[in-house]
């Protein structure tokens, strides 16, 4: 059964579509088929992080208003075959969606993929309500920081109470994906830590993301980091947490400084 | 004190973990329209009496762990005091 999952943060520029891009890709590459969807209408980025920028004829917008079909509108990836993206419009602003628009194209999005990944604008307005209005569950993204964490907070709020499912009574499972980790910052009381930040949201966690500056190569190139250097940290984490997202059991180990020193020693590729 | 501190490095961390946990504690009760009906409600309080405007009624909020110190300064114009005591 296909499943719709909403990357959402609250604060902007805490890794939304990065994270849309590798967790995209490592489901696809695991087989699966998955249809990642920008609905941040008016400042598309989904389309230039995965390399597809020059191939968007139809977007999001001309398949909720009819215009196009949307086998017409989805940009089949060019690594990994089972990968689709569906890109939001540049030009048009977020009042272009209507909610019985989008509910219908989800619908038909569930119909041939098994993950449909809504990556959410920043804010918590109209674009952003209509990202996670329909999903079934919820990636929260978050950096160790105050106003980061502080957003998170609200967002677990309106996913808890503006979703569809929160509204049939039902629970919109949400997952915390920790994202820009220092570890060697944490170590020296400089940076919140993982637990400070799980004691505070109370959701479990789905992954944490090392900072990186394979992270910016990858986008750079126009390719999820999971493709651009699949060995690197933080594409080793994005792909545990999707096979987390997937239900496998994978043990989560804090990045740490001194484990990173300790492959050094041991003469293995370090952690990037 | 930490070894940090005592070279001027403090540990920022729990600063921002504290400061974190009595913010939410407060946005998540979910009233966050209680100042502007306070402030409703001692405007029209004190207009019974004395003729004051909507600027001159400032209210403040420190919000504590444990409580929150609400200080309101009201404004009263001394002509308007006088026919209040007359």
């Amino acid at each position: 059964m296909a499943q719709v999952v909403v990357v959402t943060s609250g604060k902007g520029g805490v890794g939304k579509t990065t994270t849309t891009a590798s967790l995209g890709a490592a489901l696809a590459a695991a087989g699966e088929r998955v249809a990642v969807v920008d609905f941040d209408v008016g400042l598309r980025n989904l389309d230039l992080v995965m390399g597809a920028e020059r191939r968007v004829v139809f977007d999001l917008v001309h398949v909720v208003q009819g215009t196009a079909r949307l086998s017409q509108a989805l940009i089949r990836d060019k690594r990994i075959e089972t990968l689709f993206l569906l890109a939001a419009s540049q030009t048009r602003d977020k009042d272009a969606l209507s909610d019985e628009g989008v509910e219908r194209v989800i619908q038909e999005l569930r119909q041939s993929f098994d993950w449909i990944i809504c990556d959410s604008p920043a804010g918590i307005e109209r674009g952003a309500s209509l990202a996670m209005r329909f999903a079934d569950l919820a990636v929260v993204v978050a950096n160790p920081e105050v106003s980061s964490v502080r957003d998170s907070d609200r967002i677990i709020g309106l996913l808890d109470s503006t979703t569809d499912k929160a509204k049939r009574g039902e629970q919109l499972e949400k997952s915390l994906l920790l994202t820009r980790y220092e570890p060697g910052r944490v170590d020296r009381g400089e940076m919140l830590g993982v637990d400070d930040v799980l004691e505070i949201l109370c959701i479990p966690l789905l992954g944490i993301i090392p900072e990186s500056k394979e992270v910016l190569h990858a986008s750079n190139m126009g390719l999820p980091v999971t493709l651009n250097n699949p060995a690197s940290a933080p594409a080793r984490a994005y792909a545990d947490a999707a096979r987390r997202l997937q239900g496998e059991q994978v043990p989560l180990t804090v990045p740490s400084e001194k484990a990173t020193l300790f492959s050094r020693l041991l003469g293995r590729r370090a952690a990037a | 004190m930490n070894l940090g501190s005592l070279f001027g490095r403090p540990r920022s961390a729990s600063t921002a973990h504290h400061r974190l946990q009595v913010l939410l504690k407060h946005e998540r009760r979910g009233r966050p329209d209680l100042i502007p009906l306070l402030r409703e409600d001692i405007l029209a309080a004190i207009g019974k009496h004395v003729a004051v405007d909507e600027d001159m009624v400032r209210l403040k909020i420190d919000r504590g762990e444990a409580v929150s110190l609400l200080e309101i300064e009201i404004e009263i114009p001394n002509d308007a005091k006088q026919k209040a005591c007359a």
